[in-house]
């Protein structure tokens, strides 16, 4: 493991910086979406060869920052310096051309195309005006093997290769248009350990040339492998940047969180207390997730912490047989049962809020009466009478502030939608309630009254499994934390935990093996 | 490391070898040959007109649009190409330009509504082609026009078994194989049609193909429509819906493994799948089956090879986890797991390439 504390630490990086400033020079940058500030006063210097961590909890604005410097987004204010000229970018394609080339984790990549038409995708490669298919792959495979990557052919269709070859396929195509800013947005979120090593190396090549890194992640390991200097950001302001030397991981994390936790929870229903064991995991495992130990009881609400691709939801799928359990054993209400499909979990007894309301909450275009009794009609038709009469009581103690029953789903705010969410599943009546992200954009007002149906699941005796990335979340609602890494449980908190805690046993702070370091 | 090779296209050839042993063996069974020139000139001639108008919606689905028009645009193509050529050997040259240009015309308006006003093709090609039939129908009552001798031939002539059309439909066909391979114009039409957002962040116009797919596809059509007049010396406004040739090209050019839904596929493909439905008629025929039950037959056939390939592009998200207790992903077990989890030691794979992970 390599711990550097000097910006610019290897010779060769030396000798592509001679005289000159810094690559990337950033002043005063700040975003705003309809007057709401989201990023505010960013500076960042960056210098040729650097690798610079770019550090926050969820909604910091670390993508924003990047997005503007990607080109995505044109700043609200404050000015970008590219080697010391101004610019601006208004789309992607001039900020690579300009040399800022951005790895995003949604690739933009062709699944159907080969490596090489991938990486040349607009700038193909002529000759006597045809496409000079022989000089594509070349060239692809010089770029891959001058990142020290062997055995990826560039004829093969992307579709076809893992998540870190089309990271890498990525990586080959910003050093193809020259890049001299390479920005990776949590570059390792789905990569296995080998593969991480892979990634170090890659970025290690780069900046012996000179390449400048921008390096987003919430793994803190990785930060201190790789970073000459971090960037903190939080609540969309720039709160630290510091060479790396002079940070340990404690105070990283505290510049991360500290943030006052206002009495923003509702307190639990007086007289709840966990009950009956509702839903049990023994080693249970699919694809995705493995060795799932858990015991989740009525009454109580167990909050489930992770990082970005750690398994958070793949559990919740795995359970309510999206992608169904294929080992270990399942207990639901004392009953042992696994179920192949969400019909089955829903007959079951459970209940799954999706993490992504517009593309699998709701039916956008359909009423809000027909939204609520979706899932009982589907499901429970013989239950539909009393399910229909229930309905205008079940959107008032949820507070849906609606003109009326008939009024469309896609026309109400995201919180209310997100009640309407709420509404389609308590309709039918579950034992156990999971939740993934319950309350993502909605406003303050219903996130309290989404949080204050949690207590009363509970004080009803429901058992709800909440997934969150809102470590406060987290803390503030759960009975007990669970903190999952690399697809499985890591361990256990308690509710007086605090984020520092959470956020150091999801990053795997405290483990001390050899890991993903030791790739040079 | 062993990797699948088999692609769509490998399995439409399959296919094809075996509808043809069975048409063959079919044939011979009614004491007649399947590869007598005779047969043979007859499934040519039935792949021409099929096969121009399929590779030119072969282009239109790759770009990710649809072409409806195509029936209208090749009667159209029949009427106005025999008006202008009026069977006056003189008059080839411009009834073919005429045509092709008012063919290419259509195209381009179709290309302009899908890519302009954001129009879905199947929608933007129903009204264009709605409002082609309606003018068809008002101002063409019965047959009309006449080619010339001279253009007769192209349809007549034969070299050995192969007729003349037959081969300007496979010199199309490998125009616009090079087109797809090996222009920029090519790789710009599977990227627009793969993923109209990656295209655009990648600085193409996106535009562009949608627009020359459109009017290569009206413009083959034309030429289709054109060839059949050739083949029927006179024109008809109604020779393109009596073909069926909207829906006859899509199955094609998806039974030849082609995505509908764009950004995949090949011309060799849509060959193969129009030669499969050329051959399964002319088997048909020799049984003499019932008009209707060859219908069934071609639809058990569409809906069957999509099946099958279906379920070859059903893909998920990578598993983080193989097999139970093979651990790749974390070489640590948490504390209190349940079960060991494959080996705990070091990380030793480092040194592994991407490829030997696999």
């Amino acid at each position: 493991m390599r711990r550097v504390t000097s910006p610019a630490d290897s010779t060769l990086a030396a000798e592509h910086e001679p005289t000159h400033g810094p690559v990337l020079r950033v002043r005063g940058v700040t975003k705003s979406f309809n007057g709401n500030v989201v990023l505010h006063d960013a500076d960042l210097d960056l210098h040729p060869g650097q690798v610079l961590g770019l550090v926050g909890e969820n909604g910091a604005g670390k993508s924003t920052l990047m997005k503007v410097l990607a080109g995505v987004h044109p700043p609200t204010a404050g000015t970008v310096e590219l080697d010391g000229r101004p610019v601006t970018f208004s789309h992607p394609v001039q900020a690579q051309k300009a040399g800022v080339s951005t790895v995003f984790q949604e690739f933009n990549l062709l699944g159907e195309r080969t490596v090489a038409e991938n990486v040349w995708l607009g700038r193909e490669p002529r000759r006597r005006g045809l496409v000079d298919v022989a000089a594509m792959v070349r060239d692809t495979t010089a770029l891959l093997e001058d990142l020290g990557v062997q055995g990826l052919d560039a004829t093969r269709r992307v579709r076809s290769l893992s998540v870190a070859e089309q990271q890498i396929v990525e990586i080959a195509k910003a050093t193809s248009l020259d890049a001299r800013v390479i920005q990776m947005d949590e570059p390792t979120a789905a990569l296995a350990d080998h593969e991480v090593a892979l990634l170090y190396s890659i970025i290690r090549t780069l900046t012996a040339r000179g390449v400048a890194i921008v390096y987003v992640s919430h793994r803190l390991k990785e930060i201190f492998d790789l970073c000459d200097v971090v960037t903190v950001l939080k609540d969309g302001a720039q709160v630290a940047t510091e060479p790396i030397g002079d940070l340990d991981e404690a105070r990283l994390v505290r510049l991360m969180v500290g943030r006052t936790l206002d009495a923003f929870f509702p307190d639990p229903v007086p007289g709840t207390a966990p009950g009956e064991p509702r839903l049990e995991l023994r080693g249970a495992g699919n694809g995705y997730v493995d060795g799932v130990d858990l015991t989740l009881r009525a009454g109580e609400i167990v909050g489930v912490a992770g990082l970005q691709g750690s398994g958070r939801t793949e559990l919740l799928e795995a359970v309510f047989g999206v992608t169904p359990l294929t080992r270990g054993e399942m207990t639901l209400a004392g009953r042992k049962v696994r179920p192949r499909t969400p019909r089955q979990a829903v007959r079951a007894g459970l209940a799954l809020i999706t993490e992504d309301r517009k593309a699998t909450g709701l039916a956008l275009n359909q009423s809000i009466l027909d939204n609520t009794l979706g899932v009982v009609r589907a499901v429970f038709p013989r239950r539909t009478g009393a399910a229909r009469r229930d309905v205008g009581g079940l959107l008032s103690t949820l507070a849906v502030s609606a003109r009326a029953l008939s009024q469309e789903v896609r026309l109400l705010s995201g919180g209310n939608q997100q009640k309407v969410v709420l509404a389609r599943w308590l309709a039918t009546d579950p034992t156990v309630v999971l939740m993934d992200e319950p309350t993502r954009g909605v406003d303050v007002g219903a996130k309290y009254s989404i949080y204050e149906v949690m207590r009363r699941l509970a004080a009803d005796g429901k058992a709800v499994l909440m997934v969150s990335s809102e470590l406060p979340e987290v803390i503030g609602m759960s009975d007990r934390i669970l903190v999952m890494r690399d697809g499985r449980l890591a361990g256990e908190l308690p509710p007086s935990s605090s984020e520092e805690d959470v956020l150091a046993l999801a990053a795997g702070v405290h483990s001390r093996e050899a890991g993903t370091g030791a790739a040079s | 490391m062993k990797r699948s090779r088999v692609t769509s296209t490998v399995i439409v050839y399959g296919v094809l070898l075996v509808t043809v042993v069975v048409a063959a063996i079919i044939t011979a069974s009614r004491g007649r040959n399947f590869f007598s020139t005779g047969n043979l000139d007859n499934i040519l001639t039935a792949t021409t007109i099929l096969g121009l108008i399929a590779i030119g919606q072969t282009l239109v689905i790759l770009v990710g649009s649809l072409d409806l028009s195509v029936p209208y645009v090749v009667s159209l193509a029949s009427v106005v190409g025999g008006g202008i050529m009026a069977g006056q050997a003189g008059g080839i040259v411009p009834a073919l330009l005429v045509t092709l240009l008012v063919c290419g015309a259509i195209g381009a308006v179709n290309g302009a509504i899908v890519a302009g006003l954001h129009v879905h093709g199947f929608i933007a090609t129903l009204g264009t082609g709605l409002v082609l039939s309606g003018y068809l129908g008002s101002t063409y009552q019965g047959s009309s026009g006449l080619a010339a001798y001279q253009w007769r031939l192209l349809d007549a002539t034969r070299i050995g078994p192969v007729p003349m059309a037959f081969l300007l439909m496979l010199g199309c066909a490998a125009l616009a194989v090079l087109v797809l391979r090996r222009t920029r114009l090519g790789h710009h039409l599977y990227a627009v049609g793969g993923n109209k957002e990656v295209a655009r962040m990648s600085g193409l116009r996106t535009a562009v193909p949608v627009m020359v797919a459109h009017t290569t596809c009206s413009m083959l059509s034309g030429l289709a429509g054109l060839v059949l007049l050739a083949r029927l010396g006179v024109g008809q406004p109604t020779v393109g819906s009596q073909g069926g040739y909207d829906l006859m090209s899509i199955a094609a050019v998806v039974l030849g493994g082609t995505l509908l839904a764009g950004g995949k596929g090949n011309i060799a493909g849509t060959l193969a799948g129009v030669a499969i439905f050329a051959v399964l008629d002319n088997a048909m025929g020799v049984m003499e089956l019932n008009p209707f039950l060859k219908d069934v037959v071609r639809g058990v056939v569409i809906v069957v090879a999509v099946a099958v390939y279906a379920r070859r592009e059903l893909d998920r998200r990578p598993a983080r986890f193989d097999r139970p207790g093979a651990g790749q992903a974390s070489p640590h077990p948490p504390p209190g797991a349940a079960k060991p989890t494959g080996p705990t030691g070091p990380a030793g794979t480092t040194d592994k390439t991407l490829e030997a992970s696999r």
